[in-house]
């Protein structure tokens, strides 16, 4: 049982920052998901944590206690790795219980310790073979077991599903996030995936580029992005971002200036009114998919043409091309009838749930 | 063994390739034969031509001879010295080597490429480019005629650091750091993973570096002038008469089988492992 806070943590390799100064508090129990694009730094940071690489600058405490210059031992944490990193020349059994014995737990302990783990994890049949003659999701659930065996504080996961085929990886985030619950134990977990991301978090840090862009969460984080990259990071498809809705010098057809017109009324006044009082031309309108949707003419906020359509069953994704030749895309559910590629369509808005942000890509708080 | 899938059966080229096969191993036999048949018989009947192709009554006899009274030492002594000198050298080479490549690979020290390069560069210079100043150092030492003198000169080894060190590198990085979040400390690490994993490794290394001992004839040579601190591969030079008498051919070629011996059964014994060192890199 611990709490984790990281205090303008700071990374670099040489000359080359890849960390640049992360703040967060984690809870007892709480199941944290760090989240990003590959290079993003969410290994290092984990890596930070479990003490396997050094902290250049900041403070990463462990239950209130400054774990900086500890050994990954010292911590109390566990670590599953993306490979599994399980010893190979030795059986499920002595890999589960290898950190045990070399913290010198009474045998019988040992002995107890790792079956109640193989029983939960399903392996009691599988303690006596060698990694290689297990499959993926065995040598995953191996790895899980040797962290759970050490009953630490923390439980660190790099990945750990990706090795997996899509379907065991789905009943494997399941498992994951059961076992979880059952042991309440603080976890931090890394991964590029956001369906694992959302569907494990307690709340996620969304890092980009060695910042943590936002902290929350994760529907917080999917209605409330905080900047475009988390807008665009965050949800399937991303978000739509518009620029240059409004400016004065386009030219547009009657029915289209009839219908920006009829958007720009229908807007939030706070909108509108920031709209209006920026320079609106730097400004970008963000729409989730799911909040645009197809109707008559004369309510049409946008006016476009379907380029193609993806029909998935339960739902459509419809890519239009809008003015300036933005391609925006709208999802609807799968029995509303599909347009077929090329037809002009009118796009309606839900204009109470639109973002807005600023030239650098900063979320404007109405 | 994925060796048994490749014979393919194919009439008649399979029976000139066999007949090509069975003609090698005749050449390559026919000399270790010819030592047996001569070990086996009377020096009278070496020097009067032709020899004899198949065994005579004497096989006892000489073996006896040559084991227990030999001509300098007996061949039981020369027997111990090779194998010590080629068991140490072999366990030396390897203790050595692991450890240093486990310090070139896991660890970082100021200069640890200049040193891995410096290793590497003793390849360049076999223990014939060498010999006087190591003779040198070995004689102040006091080392002559002792199997110190005659393991450790030859203990150190660039070819198995390097093997290893290729072997450390192919070991993923998560494993040592597996290691380390569950608490081994760096030799315990060493024992308790490296080591069990580069067994095979080990094994096939050991086999070429027993030989590798055993064979060693030009160091042995210099330092040892006792006759009871020969080793077998040299002693077998020296039983050759300085004059002009006729060396006793029996005598010479029944310690010779004796010396091929040990090495055969060292090969035999870890055969499997031994191939499976060189083929499989067991993850
Ligand atoms: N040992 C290292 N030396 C130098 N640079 C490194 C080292 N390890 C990582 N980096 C750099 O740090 C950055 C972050 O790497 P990191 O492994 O944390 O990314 P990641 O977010 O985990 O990506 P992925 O999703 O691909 O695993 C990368 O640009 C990488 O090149
Ligand atoms: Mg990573």
């Amino acid at each position: 049982m611990a709490t984790i806070s990281l205090q303008n943590v700071t990374k670099a390799f040489g000359k080359n920052n890849v960390i640049h100064g992360i703040n967060a508090d984690v809870k007892d129990g709480e199941f944290i998901v760090i989240v990003g694009p590959s290079g993003c730094g969410k290994s290092t940071l984990l890596r930070m944590v479990a003490g396997l690489e050094i902290i250049t600058d900041g403070e990463i405490c462990i239950n209130n206690k400054r774990v900086n210059e500890l050994e990954p031992m010292e911590r109390d944490i566990a670590m599953v790795f993306q490979n599994y990193a399980l010893y190979p020349h030795m059986s499920v059994f002595d890999n589960m219980a290898y950190g045990l014995k070399i913290a010198k737990i009474p045998k019988n302990e040992i002995l107890q310790r790792v079956n109640t783990a193989a029983e939960i994890l399903q392996l009691q049949d599988y303690l006596k073979r060698k990694p290689r003659e297990l499959s993926g999701g065995q040598r995953q659930r191996v790895a899980m077991g040797r962290a759970i065996v050490r009953k630490p504080a923390v439980f660190l996961f790099d990945e750990p599903l990706s090795n997996l085929d899509a379907k065991l990886r789905v009943q494997m985030r399941l498992e994951i996030k059961a076992l979880q619950k059952e042991l309440g134990v603080t976890s931090l977990y890394v991964t590029h995936d956001q369906v694992e991301a959302m569907t494990l978090a307690d709340r996620m840090i969304v890092m980009n580029a060695g910042n943590a862009d936002q902290i929350g969460a994760p529907l917080e984080v999917y209605n409330d992005p905080q900047s475009t990259f988390v807008a665009g990071f965050i949800g399937s498809p991303p978000m739509n971002f518009l620029n240059n809705l409004f400016a004065q010098n386009q030219q547009l057809d009657s029915s289209a200036q009839q219908a920006i017109d009829r958007l720009l009324t229908d807007l939030p006044t706070e909108v509108s009114a920031t709209l209006q009082q920026q320079d609106n031309d730097n400004l970008t309108i963000g729409i989730r998919p799911e909040h645009l949707s197809l109707c008559e003419p004369p309510t049409a906020h946008l006016i476009g043409k379907v380029k193609y359509t993806e029909p998935l069953g339960a739902e459509t994704l419809l890519y239009i091309e809008v003015q300036n030749q933005q391609t925006i895309t709208l999802r609807q559910a799968g029995d509303i009838e599909i347009p077929a590629a090329g037809d002009s369509c009118f796009i309606r808005v839900n204009t109470a749930l639109i973002c807005l942000f600023d030239s650098k890509g900063k979320r404007i708080q109405i | 063994m994925a060796a048994s899938g490749m014979v393919i059966k194919r009439g008649k080229s399979s029976w000139l390739s066999h007949i090509g096969m069975i003609i090698g191993v005749i050449i390559v036999c026919f000399p270790i034969y010819l030592a047996f048949i001569t070990s086996t018989i009377t020096p009278e009947q070496v020097a009067h031509p032709p020899m004899p192709l198949l065994p005579g009554d004497q096989l006892l006899h000489n073996y006896q001879q040559a084991f227990f009274s030999g001509i300098n030492a007996p061949v039981w002594k020369m027997l111990v010295n090779s194998l010590v000198m080629a068991m140490g050298i072999a366990v030396g080479k390897i203790m050595i080597s692991l450890l240093s490549a486990f310090a070139i690979v896991y660890f970082r020290f100021p200069l640890r490429k200049t040193f891995f390069w410096l290793i590497f560069l003793t390849l360049m210079l076999p223990v014939e480019v060498r010999i006087v100043p190591t003779y040198e150092v070995i004689a102040n030492f006091g080392m002559l005629n002792s199997y110190s003198g005659l393991i450790l000169p030859l203990v150190a080894s660039a070819t198995a650091t390097f093997l290893f060190r290729q072997f450390f590198m192919t070991i993923p990085n998560e494993l040592a750091e597996a290691a380390r979040v569950d608490g081994a400390s760096p030799m315990r690490f060493f024992w308790d993973i490296l080591l069990p994993m580069s067994r095979t490794n080990i094994a096939a290394l050991f086999v070429i570096l027993f030989i590798y001992g055993w064979n060693q004839y030009l160091w042995p040579l210099l330092i040892t002038t006792k006759p009871e601190m020969n080793t077998i591969v040299m002693g077998i030079k020296q039983m050759f008469p300085v004059g002009g008498e006729v060396p006793d051919w029996p005598l010479i070629m029944a310690t010779s089988i004796l010396a091929m011996l040990p090495p055969i059964l060292v090969v035999v014994c870890m055969q499997k492992l031994f191939i499976k060192g060189l083929v499989d890199s067991e993850k």
